[in-house]
């Protein structure tokens, strides 16, 4: 498909001469978000916490489970960030570097973010478009089917699950992505019924276009400002939700670690002066969410100029 | 005479209307949008439909390309009765019956280039062409209703009004159907653009031999595009008559009310002098008046108007008037007319 419409514009450019490229509705809007101060400020601070996810473990002197002998006991004095032992956020309670440590927080909170949103954006999307565009008794039951399971207390659910199957990666996945989408299918339905009564809907009905290419190729696209925007939010929500229940000691087992084990363990901590097992956690978790933040706003800034 | 590409028999649509927080198990009250019309179609031939904004013709319009359900028949030109007919059996038809809508940056999808949405119609009902003759198709398409080929990558909103409905035009030809739809085509545009777009509309069907339906909202428009006109008024036919015949001697009331509205480009001519104003708004169509429906606002009503359904009486045999009394208005009528615009 992809090279074939290429081929197919390399073709035509020769036979016509100059083909006029259009300005399409997302070239504008990524132009409005590239002149948009905070929503860059935003990008930045995202693709720095990324960067740092990624690239942060090449730089670290020790390993995320390695115990160091040398300050074990006195972490209060010995275990601080230093430059000269290797440390550079200092250690935490047992003599772990907490940099390689927050290094591989940051890469489980952002996927969990990550995996939770896009199964929101997928799922959510289709299933809300879907009910939204059929209508009347599909729609009643798919949407009541959403309701029942909003009714459920899902942190009670969750728990309950990571409990009984054990705490996996997998398990919290399973648990966050089973919930994710229910307001994503909310919104999008939402959207998909004052899209549905628009004129080239109609015009796409009457063509013939048959349902379902109506609602990939008519009502998705459309859609994909709300759902972009509602999906940068749903990515800081997905990670409070797993700091919620890592904080609860429920979450990601050791070794591994998240933003939320790593800021309950600086918190329980605090006391004996050790703060900088609580800050440097805690610094990233902030920033992340402040990114999300404003990049969602900055794209429904983008996409949405009528609203400004 | 030969067979009509379109007859359509007692056709009627009725939407259900549901109150505002009424409880699911009161019954739903009717509107009826169209109530019962009844014209033919020749191929090759124009119909305008007038009428005020609200008396049921986009509905009609709608009905007729199987957008909402309708009761009654509309047999196609091959004795098929295209009412009530399911998708599957629909989509050849869909072929030969194409729409062209009102608002027409409205009626593109903003996502979409030109030149997908143009090849829309023929990726639905040809999927076994080949991309480049498409593109080829597209191409062509684009050049006969005046637009530059070279676009065929430029999004609706970068096209003013009257481009953006050549470019529904286009979709509509695409296909090679036999009637096109055109609902108010023009309403939407600048007067001087109006001009080009029913200019190339009709050049376009002498060309093709097309047949179309041309809904307007006031009797100008339709005036030199239509062979035949229908009035309709509250989703009923009023009167329908070759062009030239209801122009000239219209028959009934409303359409008589109608005509003195369009202007008259005969600088002699004294425009408020035959002005017959109609009194009042246009009924609720969810509780018409009894017997004749427009009867509240005729300056002709009698007792009998509100008893019985005037039939169309054919004062020729192409000229149908659904009045107890038609015929043209006296002076008496008119003044009355005034009076009762000036209370
Ligand atoms: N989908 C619908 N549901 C309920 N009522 C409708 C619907 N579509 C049209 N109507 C009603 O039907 C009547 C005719 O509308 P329409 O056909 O759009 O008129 P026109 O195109 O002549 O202005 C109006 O009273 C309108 O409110
Ligand atoms: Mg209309």
């Amino acid at each position: 498909m992809v090279i074939d419409s290429q081929k197919m514009q390399a073709l035509a450019r020769r036979m016509a001469g100059a083909e006029i490229r259009g300005r399409s509705p997302w070239a504008d809007a990524r132009r409005r978000f590239l002149r948009n101060r905070a929503a860059m400020t935003g990008l930045a601070i995202l693709v720095g916490v990324t960067a740092f996810a990624l690239a942060g473990g090449a730089f670290a002197q020790w390993s995320h489970d390695e115990l160091d002998f040398g300050v074990m006991g006195q972490v209060a004095t010995l275990g601080q960030p230093s430059i000269a032992n290797g440390h550079y956020f200092g250690t935490d309670d047992l003599g772990r570097d907490l940099y390689a440590r927050t290094v591989q927080g940051t890469q489980v909170s952002l996927m969990v973010g990550v995996v939770g949103a896009a199964i929101a954006v997928l799922v959510g999307t289709l299933y809300g478009a879907t009910a939204g565009y059929v209508g009347g008794r599909t729609d009643q039951i798919m949407m009541r089917a959403v309701d029942i399971l909003m009714s459920i207390p899902y942190m009670f659910v969750l728990i309950l699950l990571l409990v009984m199957f054990g705490r996996s990666m997998s398990m919290l996945f399973l648990g966050i992505g089973l919930i994710s989408w229910l307001d994503m299918s909310r919104i999008v339905r939402g959207q998909t019924l004052s899209l549905k009564n628009r004129e080239f809907i109609e015009a796409a009905r009457a063509i013939g276009v048959p349902a379902w290419r109506i609602v990939l190729r008519h009502i998705v696209p459309n859609l994909l400002g709300v759902v972009a925007v509602y999906a940068t939010l749903l990515v800081p929500l997905m990670i409070l939700t797993e700091s919620f229940i890592s904080f609860l000691g429920l979450g990601v087992q050791e070794p591994l670690t998240s933003w939320g084990a790593l800021i309950s363990e600086g918190a329980g901590t605090m006391n004996y002066g050790t703060l900088w097992q609580l800050a440097f956690p805690l610094f990233f978790f902030c920033i992340t969410l402040f990114g999300f933040f404003f990049v969602g706003d900055g794209l429904r800034d983008a996409l949405d100029p009528k609203d400004r | 005479m030969a067979r009509p590409l379109l007859d359509v028999r007692d056709l009627r649509v009725s939407f259900a209307i549901r109150p505002d927080g009424a409880l699911p198990w009161v019954a739903p009250r009717r509107l009826q949008a169209v109530g019962g019309v009844d014209f033919s179609l020749a191929p090759g031939e124009t119909l305008g439909i007038v009428g005020e904004s609200g008396c049921g013709k986009s509905t009609l319009a709608r009905a007729l390309v199987g957008l909402v359900p309708a009761t009654g028949r509309a047999e196609w030109i091959d004795g098929r009765d295209l009412i009530g007919l399911g998708p599957r059996q629909m989509m050849r038809y869909r072929r030969e019956i194409q729409m062209v809508f009102q608002d027409p940056l409205a009626s593109l999808n903003p996502r979409m280039t030109v030149g997908r949405i143009i090849a829309e119609p023929l990726r639905t009902h040809r999927p076994d062409l080949p991309a480049a003759e498409i593109r080829a198709r597209v191409g062509a398409m684009m050049e006969k209703v005046g637009l530059l080929p070279n676009q065929i990558n430029r999004y609706p909103h970068e096209f003013s009004g009257g481009q953006c409905q050549r470019i529904g035009i286009a979709r509509a030809l695409i296909v090679e159907p036999r009637l096109i739809i055109c609902d108010e085509p023009v309403s939407a545009l600048d007067v001087s653009i109006q001009a080009q777009v029913i200019n190339l509309l009709i050049g376009l069907q002498r060309e093709l031999g097309l047949s179309l339906v041309f809904i307007a909202h006031d009797l100008s428009v339709v005036r030199h595009v239509s062979d035949r006109v229908m009035v309709l008024y509250l989703g009923k036919v009023m009167e329908i008559a070759p062009a030239a015949d209801l122009y000239a001697a219209p028959r009934h009331p409303y359409t008589q009310a109608l005509l003195s509205a369009v202007p008259v480009p005969d600088p002699g001519h004294d425009a408020a002098a035959g002005m017959v104003p109609l009194a009042g708004d246009l009924p609720s169509p969810m509780a018409p008046p009894s017997g004749c429906v427009f009867r509240t606002r005729c300056p002709r009503a009698e007792a009998r108007c509100a008893e019985a359904v005037p039939v169309p009486s054919p004062a020729a045999a192409d000229h149908r008037a659904a009045c107890h009394f038609p015929g043209p208005l006296s002076a008496a009528e008119i003044a009355r007319a005034r009076a009762a615009e000036a209370r």
